[in-house]
């Protein structure tokens, strides 16, 4: 079929989205969040090197170090989510993949979310 | 999916080789050559260039080729001292102007290629349609609704200092075609230079559709592909920042948010 449609028509498109700013802010706010979050897990993961189940389990235990875990689990979850979308945007142009793409990113990211609070819950309280 | 690969038909072939017979002080200038009336795929054609009698920049070499060695090899130009942008082309792997790149810059052969990922026109001239359309869907101009005063809109100095940095861009789409993010997504990302331009209008104190403006920018598409990649500031022969002009736009559309 020969387009015959203006480059300028083509560019215009269906209009913006008016949509974005929050993706993109929320994306650094959740970077930003990741800096103090990360680096307690690293700190905390060197610092219990090498110590035996038990120790690990107490550590968890801990009401400050189960809510910061959780917290963790969340925020790298929500950014992970996000940076996907950013990956699949900029490489899957194929409209029907995308969204397929994007619905399959979201359950997955919300599903590694669900698993590890549900661990760590299962482990603070004991069970 | 995005392209990492050429299509079949675009794969590039070795060409003919120029000698510049009698010459003692020579280059080889490697050109694209593409013609879309004989079927064939692009080549590459070697012309030996005799620098004692050629300029010093390679649009100097570029002009001698097509006077003296080969007259199909095809071109734009115009001003020849890089306020026009029409010359723009990949010169040893970057975007730049070939009216203010010196040969002496390139060691070796000097390869010369269009601007990447474009359409083809012919040889070095790319299909800039598209980039001419995404200029005008920015509207840039002076939109305005108070009454047009009886004479010139006034600027304080400092908002004038505003523009600087933004009002040298010549729209030669060096920037743009650099950018992997105008590669993937060209027909919907407004790309660096583009955005560059909207944001002189965004940032000009007597423009008043500052909020309009933005409306059309947001959009993931349109302004978000922009990934701080840098390229452009990096191919700008006029050394300006679109990457940061586009930091700008983004600052803009949050501090609207309140």
């Amino acid at each position: 079929m020969t387009d015959f449609n203006t480059p300028l028509s083509k560019v215009r498109g269906l209009g913006s989205a008016k949509d974005g700013t929050h993706h993109w802010w929320v994306q650094r706010v959740t970077a930003v969040a990741n800096i103090p979050l990360v680096l307690f897990m690293v700190i905390s993961f060197v610092g219990n090197a090498g110590k035996g189940h038990a120790d690990w389990v107490s550590w968890l235990q801990q009401p400050v170090v189960a809510v910061l875990t959780i917290l963790f689990v969340l925020n790298v979850t929500y950014h992970m989510r996000l940076g996907l979308q950013v990956v699949i945007e900029d490489y899957v142009h194929s409209h029907g993949l995308k969204v397929v793409s994007l619905i399959l990113i979201t359950f997955a990211c919300v599903l590694i979310a669900a698993l590890s609070v549900f661990s760590v819950l299962r482990i603070a309280f004991g069970g | 999916m995005a392209e990492f690969s050429l299509p079949a038909n675009s794969k590039i072939g070795k060409g003919k080789t120029v000698k510049a017979d009698g010459a003692k002080n020579t280059k080889n200038f490697s050109i694209y050559r593409w013609n879309p009336d004989d079927g064939e795929n692009p080549k590459m054609d070697t012309y030996e260039v005799d620098l004692d009698t050629c300029g010093p920049m390679v649009l100097d070499a570029l002009i001698k080729i097509k006077n003296e060695m080969d007259s199909t090899v095809t071109f734009r130009r115009s001003c020849r001292e890089g306020v026009c942008g029409s010359c723009a082309m990949n010169i040893d792997g970057t975007n730049t102007l070939a009216c203010t790149k010196a040969i002496e810059d390139v060691k070796g052969d000097v390869a010369i290629t269009p601007l990447p990922h474009m359409e083809v026109v012919k040889d070095l001239v790319p299909d800039l349609s598209n980039f001419y359309a995404q200029y005008a869907s920015i509207k840039p101009w002076m939109r305005t609704q108070s009454t047009t005063p009886e004479k010139e809109r006034r600027q304080s100095k400092e908002d004038r200092v505003k523009l600087d940095g933004l009002y040298e861009c010549i729209l030669c789409a060096c920037c743009s075609t650099s950018c992997p993010s105008y590669w993937w997504n060209g027909d919907k990302y407004l790309g660096p230079a583009v955005l560059l331009q909207a944001y002189r209008w965004l940032i000009d104190s007597r423009d008043e559709a500052t909020g309009e403006r933005l409306d059309n920018l947001e959009d993931p598409f349109r302004l978000y592909r922009c990934h701080t990649i840098m390229n452009c500031a990096n191919a700008c022969p006029k050394g300006l920042n679109p990457a940061k002009a586009i930091a700008e736009i983004k600052k803009m559309m949050v501090e609207r948010k309140g």
